[in-house]
């Protein structure tokens, strides 16, 4: 059974914007996009809306629905009651384009930046042999689909534009382990530089970027704190030091 | 060439939303909770301590652990398990006052507490998407914070707390009248060492010690279990603390 939905969405673009209100029709099934569209078809044509797939898997549809970053392909309307007014925002984060659309660019700068992967010199190209246990780490965070769900909630940046020179993400974290992690990555400074370029150290851990993640990807267990105890092993404890340097187990 | 986008952005304008957070749930409840309940917890452990009273039960030979090691001249001399090598402490001092300040580091700067106390105190952030109130952030980058590093020192110091107080609940297998004795005190006493265990062994910094800190897990088979282990017990690890502190209380 249809209903009509209160919903509040924000329209504007850099020079200001609003809350403004309206009343949608939602039908069984339907998710927070569906309404969207609804919306632009039937009152709002100018409205507008980066999206994609509709299926949780090509990440352009980030919003904020009530305050909380979503996909809006993955946010049923059935989680509502039928007297509420959903609010639908832009992701605050990033520069506003215009109403729902952001300029994300600072993801795909601080993605530059990063070390690409760095193939070992003695195999060539098809030599490459890799235990399926020394692959499967990296493997979970390659399902990241690039919504930056995690970059949008992340209080560094978040609340503290200014540190957006100086960190760059939960998102570029998880790329930082990955290939950390990686069996034939040969790069040797990956700690070092998650430290010292990408402001490792000022995340303190809260786990928003774990809560919001679509895709359901550990950021924070099993990217964020492994490489925080990477750069531990290298920069705040002379026993494992010592034990690399004796024992000669950097490749391990 | 045009300015990196990160810098750019902090010229250029986001959506004008006004309040905080548009967040209609209750997201203020959790930090609530964590506050009453460490705050109620911090100042029950307190009292506990500083009263220097009700630690050891001679009958049963109890030693709660908040009083181990008992080691200073003032304790009740059964209660020594390993002797009494420190003068005798002045009213209110805790008699474990040799292990407690590294149980306390190895909460402090344990990543779940982090994230309670970063939340829940520090309101930093108080809750996802909810702003912080504070105007500069630097993180773990600075003093004092910084020594969030040293995690897992405090690890290996919690190990050797884990089996003193292990030795402390075998000791308490004393029955009224000598010999083999089993009580609710024991129950109590080996929730908390299995608790304490699971917590410490479930810690992200033995999480990457016995093997996340390896690049190919196929050539460390032994450690590749055991990093396996760890994580199993790792994804529950706030249980063990929330589990223990409520052990510690008896």
């Amino acid at each position: 059974m249809g209903y009509d939905a209160k919903l509040r969405v924000w329209r504007g673009d850099d020079e200001g914007g609003e809350l403004k209100d309206f009343t949608v029709e939602v039908n069984e099934g339907e998710v927070v996009l569906d309404v969207i569209h609804r919306l632009q078809a039937t009152q709002a044509p100018d409205l507008a809306v980066r999206w994609n797939c509709k299926a949780g898997k090509c990440g352009s549809c980030s919003a904020e629905v009530n305050g909380r970053p979503r996909l809006m392909c993955m946010t049923r309307m059935n989680t509502f009651t039928e007297q509420e007014t959903v609010t639908v925002t832009p992701l605050r984060t990033f520069p506003v384009v215009r109403d729902l659309v952001t300029d994300v660019s600072f993801n795909y700068e601080k993605a530059l930046e990063m070390p690409a992967f760095q193939p070992p010199a003695e195999l060539k190209p098809g030599e490459y042999r890799m235990a399926q246990v020394d692959v499967e780490r990296s493997q979970e965070f390659r399902k990241c689909i690039e919504c930056f769900l995690c970059q949008n909630t992340c209080h560094v940046v978040r609340d503290h534009d200014e540190n957006k020179p100086a960190f760059s993400g939960p998102r570029m974290f998880i790329r930082a382990a990955e290939l950390d992690m990686h069996p034939l990555d040969a790069a040797e400074n990956r700690k070092e530089f998650a430290q010292e370029s990408q402001g490792l150290g000022m995340c303190n851990i809260t786990k928003c970027c774990t809560e919001v993640c679509p895709e359901g990807i550990h950021i924070t267990d099993n990217a964020i704190i492994p490489m925080k105890e990477r750069v531990v092993d290298r920069k705040y404890d002379p026993l494992v030091w010592l034990g690399s340097k004796i024992f000669k187990r950097a490749g391990a | 060439m045009s300015a990196p986008a990160a810098v750019r952005d902090i010229a250029r304008r986001r959506a004008t939303i006004a309040g905080r957070t548009l967040r209609t749930d209750r997201w203020w409840l959790q930090p609530l909770i964590t506050v009453v309940g460490l705050v109620a917890w911090v100042l029950y452990a307190v009292i506990r301590t500083a009263t220097q009273k009700y630690y050891w039960v001679p009958q049963y030979h109890y030693l709660t652990p908040f009083a181990s090691p008992c080691i200073s001249a003032s304790c009740i001399p059964e209660a020594s398990h390993l002797g009494q090598w420190l003068p005798a402490f002045p009213p209110l001092v805790p008699f474990a006052i040799i292990t407690l300040p590294f149980l306390l580091g190895f909460r402090l700067t344990c990543y779940y507490y982090r994230k309670a106390y970063y939340r829940s105190f520090w309101l930093s952030p108080p809750a996802c998407a909810v702003s912080e109130p504070h105007k500069k952030y630097s993180g773990e980058t600075r003093f004092p914070l910084i020594f969030q590093n040293v995690h897992r020192y405090f690890f290996y110091a919690a190990g050797i707390i884990a089996l003193l107080n292990t030795y402390d609940s075998i000791v308490a297998f004393h029955g009224k009248t000598g010999g083999f004795g089993f009580g609710l005190g024991n129950v109590i006493l080996l929730a908390n060492v299995v608790l304490l265990w699971a917590y410490t062994a479930s810690c992200h910094s033995c999480r990457s010690l016995v093997g996340g800190r390896l690049k190919h897990f196929s050539k460390h088979p032994v450690r590749y279990w055991m990093w396996r282990q760890v994580s199993k017990l790792n994804e529950k690890h706030i249980w063990h603390w929330r589990g223990r502190r409520w052990a510690r209380s008896r």
